[in-house]
């Protein structure tokens, strides 16, 4: 019997859409029986927004002073206590998941599956190495658990019509308190997040100026879109490394990606590959982001963007 | 006496494109441009500015992988690092191994800190630092993308998803880099000769007494799905008319 334990992940009393995306990871293994645990100092709300995704049985709310705000160092011993009645242990490969998600495998004795994209079978999983040019197929050994960090960009996220029952519980494990949340600071200006957003618009070095960037923000507005970079942009000095595209920098699967003035670097293109749809406006018609471009427009920026964001209005 | 320890992986350089073999088995690296996983050259390069403004007395890279990885380790030894320990497998490593390598390492040199790339570019695991804070039961600061340190604090800003979050952890403690962090040195032919001097000392994971965990097995590796060839458009309004036609945009 498969018995999934996710890990969810909330803030501000909202449920972070990764939570039911590992929902729907966990429901392609067949007759998986579904439960989220809810870490927080008080998951009432949130637990009501959970119970009501569907496929999931139970919400497990863990109300405790020291879990808000969540550090890894003190949600992972708590993780493995709840661990013992599960066969499996979900997480978002999001940097919550990321970073608590190894130090509970660890203290299980596992190494985890980082990413997973797709189930093949309740121990077997497929995996993304080398920033996607290559898709691993890999099996745990039966009879130990399977620690896993679910790939958002990979699942849709899991519908409401549930009714999961909740119910609270009460860890007698000993929380670590070398580890002190100071502060949390949104970076973006209102913008959406670069990972989670449904759109991104990124400027490559043909924008010229960081100046110039703002043609795109003026885009990004109309579009509702996270705004991105090429490593050359960055390294030119016109956008923050953290708006950073590709291998090296953040690796994104939205609905739709628009890369303006990008000439398509295989450092890049491994960063947005997974975009549903890649549009591509590039001066150059021999670039090789049209090469992987849902749609190509072979133009100049400084006329596409103006354009664009009349035409968006 | 304080000591970092900085953890660097041997990995296909990042300029590569890597290819999978026909066979299924895995990606080519024979012939293949090797070189330090690119965070943990962040993570050196963080320790040796802790050494330099006072805040660190040695710096001791560690690796884990085949003879050959020495190479990575003597760039780590001309970038600046005092000594180095490789210790020897030709055995793919599990993160949960590595972790166990490195704690053994941790006991053995007392660090006040170890430093490890966010993740290798080859496995894209990002497991390895976390676990090794889990097994020496220590803080974590993942992702880290500034760092200030005391007598017997470290307060790290780290690169989160919702912005940047800023802890504080008690020493000894297990940081991750992300890219923002610093901007690596180059090496300079000087020191690539001094750093033939320096200590290089080769173990095996027998010597350690641990054994390789392997819950996983790879079964197969393939290419990933192509992409096919779009449709070029002549016009804004026709990208636009075309967008909509999707619904992705309004």
């Amino acid at each position: 019997m498969t018995r999934v334990l996710i890990v969810g992940e909330h803030a501000n009393g909202r449920l972070n859409p990764s939570t039911a995306k590992c929902v729907t990871c966990a429901r392609a293994i067949a007759g998986a029986e579904i439960a989220i645990a809810l870490f927080g100092s008080d998951t009432a709300q949130v637990a009501g927004e959970a119970a009501q995704l569907l496929g999931v049985g139970r919400i497990l709310r863990i109300d405790h002073p020291a879990n808000s705000p969540t550090l890894a160092a003190v949600l992972a011993p708590q993780v493995v206590a709840l661990a013992a009645d599960f066969t499996h242990v979900f997480g978002p490969s999001t940097t919550f998941g990321k970073d608590l998600m190894p130090r509970a495998a660890a203290l299980l004795g596992v190494t985890q599956i980082s990413d997973v994209m797709a189930v093949e079978a309740p121990n077997r999983f497929r995996r993304p190495i080398y920033a996607g040019n290559a898709i691993l197929t890999v099996e745990s050994s039966s009879g130990s658990i399977v620690v896993a960090t679910v790939r958002t960009a990979s699942f849709e996220a899991a519908p409401a019509g549930g009714s999961a029952s909740i119910e609270s519980r009460t860890l007698n494990v000993e929380l670590p308190t070398h580890t002190r949340f100071v502060s949390l600071s949104s970076a973006n200006s209102g913008r959406p997040d670069l990972q989670t957003a449904r759109i991104v618009i990124s400027g490559g070095r043909a924008l010229a100026s960081a100046d110039n960037f703002n043609l795109l923000y003026a885009v990004a507005d109309k579009l509702g879109a996270a705004v991105g970079a090429s490593r050359a942009a960055v390294d030119a000095g016109y956008a923050a490394n953290d708006m950073q595209v590709g291998q090296t920098g953040k690796i994104i699967a939205p609905e739709l990606y628009i890369a303006i003035g990008i000439s398509g670097a295989i450092q890049h293109l491994t960063g947005i590959k997974d975009a549903r749809t890649i549009v591509a406006i590039n001066k150059d018609s021999e670039a090789p982001i049209f090469e992987v471009a849902d749609f190509g427009l072979v133009g100049d920026l400084f006329s596409v963007l103006p354009e664009l964001e009349k035409l968006l209005s | 006496m304080s000591k970092v320890m900085v953890c660097v992986k041997r990995v296909v350089d990042y300029n590569v494109r890597v290819r999978v073999k026909p066979d299924g088995s895995g990606v080519i690296t024979d012939g293949v441009k090797m070189s330090i996983n690119p965070f943990d050259e962040i993570a050196l390069e963080e320790a040796l500015r802790l050494r330099e403004r006072g805040a660190a007395t040695e710096v001791l890279a560690v690796s884990i992988g085949p003879a050959d990885t020495q190479q990575q380790l003597r760039t780590a030894l001309a970038m600046g690092a005092d000594r180095a320990i490789l210790v020897q497998t030709d055995a793919p490593v599990e993160p949960l191994t590595a972790a166990r390598v490195f704690l053994r390492l941790v006991e053995k040199e007392n660090p006040r800190l170890v430093i490890l790339g966010k993740q290798a570019i080859d496995d894209d695991n990002s497991q390895t630092g976390q676990m090794l804070a889990a097994l020496w039961n220590r803080p974590q600061a993942t992702f880290a993308s500034k760092l200030e340190l005391s007598d017997q604090v470290a307060r790290v800003t780290r690169e989160v998803d919702a912005g940047l979050e800023t802890l504080e952890i008690e020493l000894p403690a297990v940081l991750t880099t992300d890219l923002r962090l610093n901007e690596p040195r180059y090496v300079k032919l000087p020191d690539i000769m001094k750093a033939k001097k320096k200590v290089l000392d080769m173990i095996t994971l027998a010597d350690l007494g641990v054994t390789p965990s392997s819950n996983l097995k790879v079964l197969r590796t393939d290419p990933p799905a192509q992409r096919q060839k779009g449709v070029m458009l002549k016009t804004t309004t026709e990208l636009v008319e075309a967008l909509r036609s999707k619904g992705l945009v309004t």
